[in-house]
């Protein structure tokens, strides 16, 4: 078996791995659905999305890796479960279509601030991987926006699911915007990101659910029990044959 | 190398096709930003389209293949990612070869640009002539077609699906 790598706790690398990982871990969970989604289209979409997001996550990666020294694959492939700081959202997992369109939603819609926020950085490379990545994060946005209207519009069972998966997923939200010494400004991006979110769930005539106590913490490595699971099938081919390539 | 020789090689890179869309060139995409001379021979300077693409790295080879088989190698393929790729960069030329593959042609991208619009996920999907009869009445089936940047549509004019380059 190929042996892990350890990283050592450099704010200014984890920082850059909490968008690479989330783009990685909600890449593999959209990747999931290949063959699966509901229709041809969709599963279509949902893979290129997914494309995107794998692409975004190697260009991050491939960033992070320089303070250390390791390469884009090494870091997706040879972590231990506590060296992900992907958000929690990412890595639940992949429920039904209802579930996938509002995460999606709620996800796009805080990449997208935050990699416009990038554009405009000191980290040069950051905001090169952002300049790209942003418009197509509003396309993943304008996506799953879609979806979320159409379902809440659609019919009692399609609103039944939709308003279960916000109610599912809203209590992880509080993560993207929880300050620490790695993000001191994560905070700032939730008053838009709640702008547009009301905007969207009013659209949908959804009710905006009310913030709660719960706090998750993958993004400091605090895992639920599904991102081990998700790790074996992401890791496995490079475990069992070390060096492996196309 | 001389200015003779990276005119050669803009020449050349006009037959490199792309793999997804092979109506146009990787120049007519607009994504050869520069060609310039250095101490090892030639350097081409290219923007990914997609952050995903998966043809990025298959166009890196065809261009280094190209400039081989032109007697202008060995030369290098630098990734440019800023100022990023937009569709905006596509040549007249290559807007035409996409109407006349079956592609309709990407609308401008400006209105993508930060801030311009403050309300972009509830935009209406646009409206976009159907590149075999023309008509305007046509209908978005799905905002992802058959890879990232091109969406599917549907003429109800003449009852053809086709493509839509996607403005980004």
């Amino acid at each position: 078996m190929q042996a892990s790598i350890a990283l050592k706790d450099d704010p200014a690398q984890q920082a850059v791995l909490r968008l690479g990982d989330t783009c990685l871990v909600l890449g593999q969970r959209l990747a999931e659905w290949c063959g699966h989604a509901p229709v041809l289209e969709e599963d279509i979409a949902l893979a290129n999305m997914a494309l995107d997001l794998i692409g975004q996550a190697r260009a991050l990666l491939s960033h992070a890796g320089r303070v250390s020294g390791h390469d884009e694959d090494q870091l997706a492939f040879l972590r231990d479960e506590r060296d992900y700081r992907n958000m929690t959202l990412a890595e639940l997992p992949r429920g039904d279509f209802a579930f996938t369109v509002m995460r999606n939603a709620i996800v796009a819609t805080w990449l997208q601030l935050r990699w416009a926020q990038l554009t405009a950085g000191e980290d040069a490379e950051l905001a090169a991987i952002a300049g790209k990545a942003v418009k197509e994060a509003r396309y993943h946005q304008q996506h799953a926006v879609d979806w979320v209207v159409r379902l809440a519009d659609g019919t009692e069972e399609s609103r039944r699911r939709i308003d279960a998966a916000l109610a599912h997923l809203w209590p992880y939200t509080a993560e993207l915007f929880d300050s620490d010494a790695v993000d001191p400004q994560a905070h700032t991006l939730k008053a838009p990101w709640l702008a547009q979110m009301g905007e969207i769930l009013a659209e949908a005539t959804l009710a905006l659910p009310r913030e709660g106590g719960f706090r998750s913490h993958a993004k400091r490595g605090m895992h639920t029990e599904h991102m081990g699971h998700l790790l074996a099938t992401l890791q496995h081919l490079q475990r069992a044959y070390p060096g492996g390539v196309w | 190398m001389t200015a003779a020789d990276v005119e050669r090689a803009w020449a050349t890179l006009d037959t490199v096709l792309d793999p997804e869309v092979p109506a146009l060139s990787v120049r007519e995409l607009g994504i050869v930003r520069d060609v310039r001379v250095t101490d090892d021979g030639l350097e081409v300077v290219l923007t990914p389209t997609y952050s995903g693409c998966p043809a990025t790295e298959v166009i890196e080879r065809s261009v280094l293949e190209a400039l081989d088989a032109a007697g202008l190698g060995p030369a290098q393929v630098r990734l440019q990612r800023a100022p990023a790729w937009t569709t905006d960069w596509i040549s007249a030329e290559g807007r035409r070869k996409l109407h006349d593959y079956g592609i309709a042609p990407p609308g401008p991208a400006l209105s993508w640009a930060a801030g311009a619009q403050p309300m972009r996920f509830m935009r209406r999907p646009e409206r976009v002539a159907c590149p075999r009869c023309a008509s305007a009445d046509t209908e978005q089936l799905s905002a992802f077609g058959a890879t990232a940047c091109k969406s599917l549509y549907r003429c109800r004019a003449c009852r053809e699906p086709f493509e839509y380059f996607k403005p980004i």
